[in-house]
């Protein structure tokens, strides 16, 4: 047995990978499908799910209403519809603005001394130490009315004798922004940082050689050989911050609801399982398409393999 | 033509701090001039300088000191990509997100040439280099030989007055880097351009260059015609690093214009040589070196001056030549023989501890300043 097992290579292969296939197996594939088949069922009236074939969850995920204020049979609510496009344009917003921060950072430090790169390796990585939702928040000891920001400023104001009231910036999409920017910086700073540390230099003085100047040199040549780190940056970015219900549950309050938000309360408050269902595979969905075309614009297999 | 020289280098010293905190003129003082049309190498091993010679040529460093001309202008702090000098570095460094075409348009669309020129003159410049149909390949599509080309075509394609070549086939086995050895020594008489080389590669240098500048931590040791270098070398350095030397350490006994009488103590006699340096004075430390294929081996009652008696130590048959190694009075010497007879088994001609008669002929025999 032992002996054959050294001769194949395909059955060498096969073990290695078995433990982790039947971890996704029982823990990703069957919930999954158990999704699948709960969001096409109703719920029963004291919130346990009938198993049937209906399509009404994603119908009324998608604005079909019978609850209507001038007492027409149905009507198009936006209700949910607004929750997924507001899902899909934050995801998006902190996507641009991550990669807007982290490139410049990743830059300076694949261009600083080894010594130094560690040291600003470390120093991204330090915040990964603490939880993500104490993390988060500290964003609110900092936003909220009587907050760090708010007593700086009405010092500052204070200082030119100028009137100040202090800022709403807590329960608003800003501060859910904010604090996904924050959250997810690390994320694009690594892989950005790995691409760009990559380039042979040779390659910069080689673009120098034949005449480009320094901004010529980085359209021409960093930018085009760092895009494998921003496609991973972004896919380890944009798929959680679309799923995630932390951060706008904290800094959001009942302000900025997004599909996490709307799926998390469809399981515990309102319980219903069959439209917390929809509203996850229509998240998942969406989440593909958009990975999808994205990456098939950009490459995503034999680049990032490359790199 | 501005200048006569394509290069000049005055007094440039380039200093770097090691990782130490110490202070290393990696350039030391190095002053040359390359002239215009010439395939200059400079030679040397690893860390002698040649390199950030070259570099600073191209303008990817500047020297702490002195100054570099390029057809007779001071560079200063010219960046490179103002400079009219092109480089085929060591990596090759081609870009691996563009094809071969895009590699070698890429100078020209900084120049802001026309698409239709750029199609002619990249297409001219893949024919020189025997790349025509592998335009739309991607550098590593390519094997070794032909990224070689690919550097050279981006690098020639920009019509530069000064190519600098940072030892470009050192990643090639040897009979693809012989070959390209004698396509870029056509290619330049061909275009007759400047090429700077940078190697540490003797043989190549002696092979392709016109002139050599043997390089030695941070100095010019010799700058000279291969014949000149290997013929005659200024010192025991330059002697030792091109070809094969013996070397006897003795002490001037008296100079007379081309001659120069030496005695070697250990061969308790006086060698007649070619003094390899004006300013010797009588009773200098010296150093005798005499080429292993110029030493000769006489008839054994042969008379005369320079014959010395040694024992055969081992012959070596090597297909061309046979290396005989001989003790002569505890000194061990290299001696060459051309096989120019045909006869099997050539080494039994010379067999262990059999005694010959060395001949070393004045004009054979160098003097060289002991360094």
């Amino acid at each position: 047995m032992l002996q054959r097992l050294r001769e194949n290579k395909s059955m060498q292969g096969t073990f290695l990978a078995l433990p982790t296939t039947l971890w996704l197996f029982v823990l990703l594939i069957i919930p999954l499908f158990l999704t699948f088949v709960i969001s096409f069922g109703q719920r029963s009236p004291d919130g346990d799910v009938i198993f049937s074939f209906s399509l009404d969850n994603y119908i009324r995920l998608f604005g079909y209403s019978t609850d209507c204020p001038d007492g027409q049979a149905s009507c198009f609510d936006p209700l949910y519809v607004n929750i997924l496009w507001r899902s899909l344009s934050l995801a998006f917003n902190t996507t641009v603005l991550v990669i807007l921060m982290a490139y410049p950072l990743a830059y300076f430090i694949a261009r600083a001394t080894p010594k130094q790169r560690n040291m600003f390796l470390f120093m991204v990585l330090i915040p990964l130490w603490t939880n993500f939702v104490i993390r988060v928040y500290a964003w609110m000891m900092l936003l909220r009315k009587e907050g760090a920001i708010n007593v700086i400023i009405g010092w500052v104001a204070g200082l030119f004798n100028l009137p100040f009231t202090p800022l709403e910036m807590l329960y608003t999409p800003g501060a859910v922004l904010v604090g996904m920017v924050y959250e997810f910086l690390p994320f694009m700073i690594l892989p950005i940082y790995t691409s760009l540390e990559k380039i042979d230099t040779s390659l910069y003085e080689a673009a120098a050689d034949l005449g480009a100047n320094a901004l010529r040199t980085f359209l021409r040549v960093t930018l085009p050989l760092s895009m494998p780190g921003v496609v991973a940056g972004t896919i380890l970015v944009f798929i959680p911050v679309m799923g995630t219900f932390i951060v706008s549950d904290i800094l959001g309050g009942r302000q900025v609801i997004l599909v996490g938000n709307l799926i998390q309360r469809q399981f515990l408050d309102a319980r219903d399982p069959t439209f917390g269902s929809a509203a996850s595979l229509i998240l998942m969905v969406m989440t593909l398409i958009v990975t999808y075309f994205y990456t098939r614009k950009f490459g995503f297999g034999e680049e990032i393999v490359v790199a | 033509m501005a200048s006569e020289f394509a290069v000049e280098m005055r007094d440039v010293v380039k200093k770097f701090i090691t990782p130490e905190g110490s202070e290393l003129n990696a350039v030391d003082h190095v002053t040359m001039q390359i002239k215009n049309g010439e395939f200059f190498s400079m030679l040397g091993s690893s860390g002698c300088g040649k390199t950030t010679s070259l570099r600073m040529i191209a303008g990817f460093e500047w020297p702490t000191e002195g100054e570099v001309f390029i057809e007779g202008k001071a560079m200063g702090h010219t960046p490179p990509f103002q400079r009219k000098v092109n480089t085929v570095f060591q990596s090759y460094a081609l870009f691996q997100h563009m094809t071969v075409f895009q590699n070698v348009a890429f100078g020209l669309e900084m120049e802001g040439a026309k698409e239709d020129e750029i199609k002619k003159r990249v297409g001219r410049a893949l024919e020189m280099v025997q790349l025509t149909g592998m335009e739309r390949r991607r550098p590593k599509q390519l094997s070794g030989g032909q990224q070689q080309r690919v550097a050279v075509a981006r690098a020639l394609v920009k019509t530069p007055d000064v190519l600098l070549l940072d030892e470009p086939l050192g990643a090639l086995d040897l009979k693809l880097r012989k070959e390209m050895q004698l396509e870029l020594k056509a290619l330049q008489q061909q275009l007759g351009i400047t090429f700077i080389y940078v190697t540490h590669d003797q043989e190549e240098a002696l092979t392709m260059s016109d002139r050599i500048a043997v390089m030695s931590k941070g100095r010019v040791q010799q700058l000279a015609t291969p014949v000149e270098i290997y013929e005659r070398p200024v010192n025991k350095f330059v002697a030792d690093f091109i070809g094969e030397s013996n070397f006897l350490e003795g002490k001037i006994k008296s100079l007379s214009g081309e001659e120069a009488v030496v005695h070697v103590p250990a061969l308790n006699a006086e060698l007649r040589g070619m003094p390899m340096s004006r300013d010797f004075v009588n009773g200098e430390d010296v150093v005798v070196s005499i080429r292993p294929e110029k030493v000769r081996i006489a008839e054994n009652n042969a008379k005369g001056d320079g014959l010395f008696k040694a024992k055969v130590l081992t012959s070596v048959y090597i297909g061309s030549d046979t290396h005989v190694y001989v003790d002569m009075h505890g000194i061990r010497l290299k001696v060459m023989e051309q096989n120019r007879i045909s006869r099997l088994d050539p080494s039994s001609f010379y067999s262990k501890d059999q005694v010959i008669t060395l001949l070393f002929m004045p004009e054979n025999t160098l003097v060289l300043k002991k360094d």
